[in-house]
């Protein structure tokens, strides 16, 4: 039998998250990911999946990189400025403590990386970005900002996320105030004399938060957690899963330098104000494809019959050449189906379109349908 | 009857030339939730380590080769429905296909039970 399970290119030197051995007591299957050792499951895929949907799950993000903007000497305006020139945001508009995403945006109109980025009561930005790409954004970063913006990398502090609809329930035992939270607003916390950052967000589609905490503290914190029977530790095999149904595209599957924010369905992400203002790398071209459409478009596919139709497969038409590609596929635990997302082009892209994929010279059919495959059942509050 | 192993995770049941093959207890841990398998069609020749078969868990492919050579006479058909079987059951309901030996001489290369238990151990 072939092993293709740890299929992540090994990296030279794998290094180790504050939790590593917190997920090794737990029985975590470790492979390389992101350049560390990270747990792809514990029980299993698919009851961790069907655990976070049920119940809640604890899943350790501390491989992305957590960033902190600050500086322009004091002068909001300008560091807000510099972010803007880099992505479509709108910092005006956005509230203190709410994050918001955002792409770090390419000249020619791609992606470099999918964010979150919160402008905090100082004036600073936090900002959460991809594990596997954090050393080039920060890179990336410091090559475009002016040099009286400081770059504070938070490599002291890990991200965990509690996502599932009894998340809230478990939380909200430890850390008092944060059912008041809505989706996609956040604030500061203590827990056990520790500064945390929480916001009510995450990546699975289900209500739940993300926690930004010391690293010292994020050991006991995680036994807190998983202490309440509502929560189990939930690997990155399920968040992968989790993320698909959901309609979240994965940055270097989904997403990348050749995929525009147009053709990656996320629209959504260029502000109202920048459309319109613009100044951001890439904005010709969006404009043009926001008028005349992208050449491609990222939809989702219900495959027929049993078999997954993975990330590398491709999308052909009825002469067989190739038209589009497969970007993420797997089994959908919550609906027993294969699923995938796939760049198709524009005519084959409104749901209901039957498509034909081809993969490992055998020919799958499938259905585009509308995303996300799971509905979203966030819990959103006023202000 | 005498139940062989590869060094793929592969095993071989023999009752006279008649050989039932499918997956270790190891190896289905390894793969996860068996979401969907392949077996081969009947008449198909194989030889020893061909790709025979397909199994996919939640999270990869894998391709299951043959462990001897011959020619198939029977695909498990109970996986196209249930493919958790090979979780639940691997090393008897979950099997994924016969075939008839045409070199029985073959299994000489390959690991006994206990054999196999020691090779497993040191991974």
């Amino acid at each position: 039998m072939s092993q293709d399970i740890q299929d992540e290119a090994l990296e030279t030197e794998l290094l180790n998250l504050p939790l590593d051995q917190w997920h090794r007591d737990r029985g975590g299957r470790m492979v390389p990911f992101a350049g560390y050792e990270m747990p792809v499951q514990y029980e299993g895929i698919m009851a961790e999946h069907l655990w976070t949907r049920a119940h809640a799950g604890l899943f350790d993000v501390s491989h992305m990189g957590q960033l902190v903007f600050s500086g322009a000497n004091g002068d909001k305006g300008g560091l807000d400025a510099a972010l803007e020139a880099l992505m479509p945001v709108d910092l005006a508009a956005a509230k203190i403590g709410n994050p918001v995403y955002s792409l770090l945006m390419a000249e020619n109109g791609g992606i470099l990386d999918d964010l979150m980025l919160t402008k905090r009561a100082d004036g600073s930005i936090y900002m959460v970005v991809n594990g596997a790409c954090k050393w080039d954004d920060i890179g990336h970063f410091r090559e475009h900002l002016p040099d009286e913006i400081e770059i504070n990398y938070l490599e002291d502090w890990a991200l965990l996320a509690l996502q599932g609809p009894e998340a809230v329930t478990a939380l909200e035992r430890l850390v008092p105030g944060v059912a008041a939270l809505g989706f996609m607003q956040g604030a500061a916390f203590a827990w056990q004399g520790h500064e945390l950052w929480i916001s009510r967000s995450g990546y699975t589609g289900e209500d739940g938060f993300e926690i930004s905490v010391p690293a010292e503290a994020v050991a006991a914190l995680a036994d807190a957690l998983t202490a309440f029977d509502e929560v189990k530790p939930i690997g990155l095999g399920a968040r992968d899963s989790l993320r698909l149904e959901a309609d979240l595209p994965l940055y270097g599957h989904d997403l990348d330098t050749e995929t525009t924010p147009v053709a990656a369905a996320l629209g959504f992400a260029i502000k109202k104000r920048r459309r319109e203002e613009g100044g951001f790398p890439g904005h010709e071209r969006i404009m043009i494809e926001r008028e005349q459409g992208s050449i491609v478009r990222r939809v989702g596919l219900i495959v027929e019959g049993r078999q997954p139709v993975r990330e590398g497969a491709i999308v052909v038409d009825a002469e067989g050449s190739e038209v589009g590609k497969v970007t993420s596929g797997g089994f959908a635990p919550t609906l027993g189906v294969p699923i995938a997302m796939a760049y198709v082009p524009l005519a084959l892209a409104e749901p209901g379109t039957r498509i034909t994929l081809a993969q490992r010279g055998k020919i799958h059919t499938a259905e585009v349908v509308k995303m996300p495959f799971v509905p979203h059942r966030y819990v959103r509050k006023g202000g | 009857m005498s139940r062989y192993y590869t060094e793929d995770h592969e095993w071989v049941e023999v009752d006279g030339d008649i050989g039932t093959v499918g997956i270790s207890d190891y190896a289905q841990g390894q793969l996860g939730d068996i979401v969907f398998v392949e077996t081969p069609d009947e008449g198909k020749d194989v030889s020893k380590g061909d790709e025979a078969a397909v199994v996919e868990s939640v999270k990869a492919a894998s391709d299951v080769y043959s462990p001897v050579s011959g020619t198939v006479i029977e695909g498990n058909a109970a996986l196209a429905d249930t493919p958790e079987l090979v979780n639940e059951d691997p090393e008897g309901d979950g099997w994924f296909f016969k075939l008839t030996l045409s070199d029985p001489s073959e299994l000489e290369s390959l690991m006994d039970e206990a054999a196999y238990a020691a090779f497993v151990a040191k991974l």
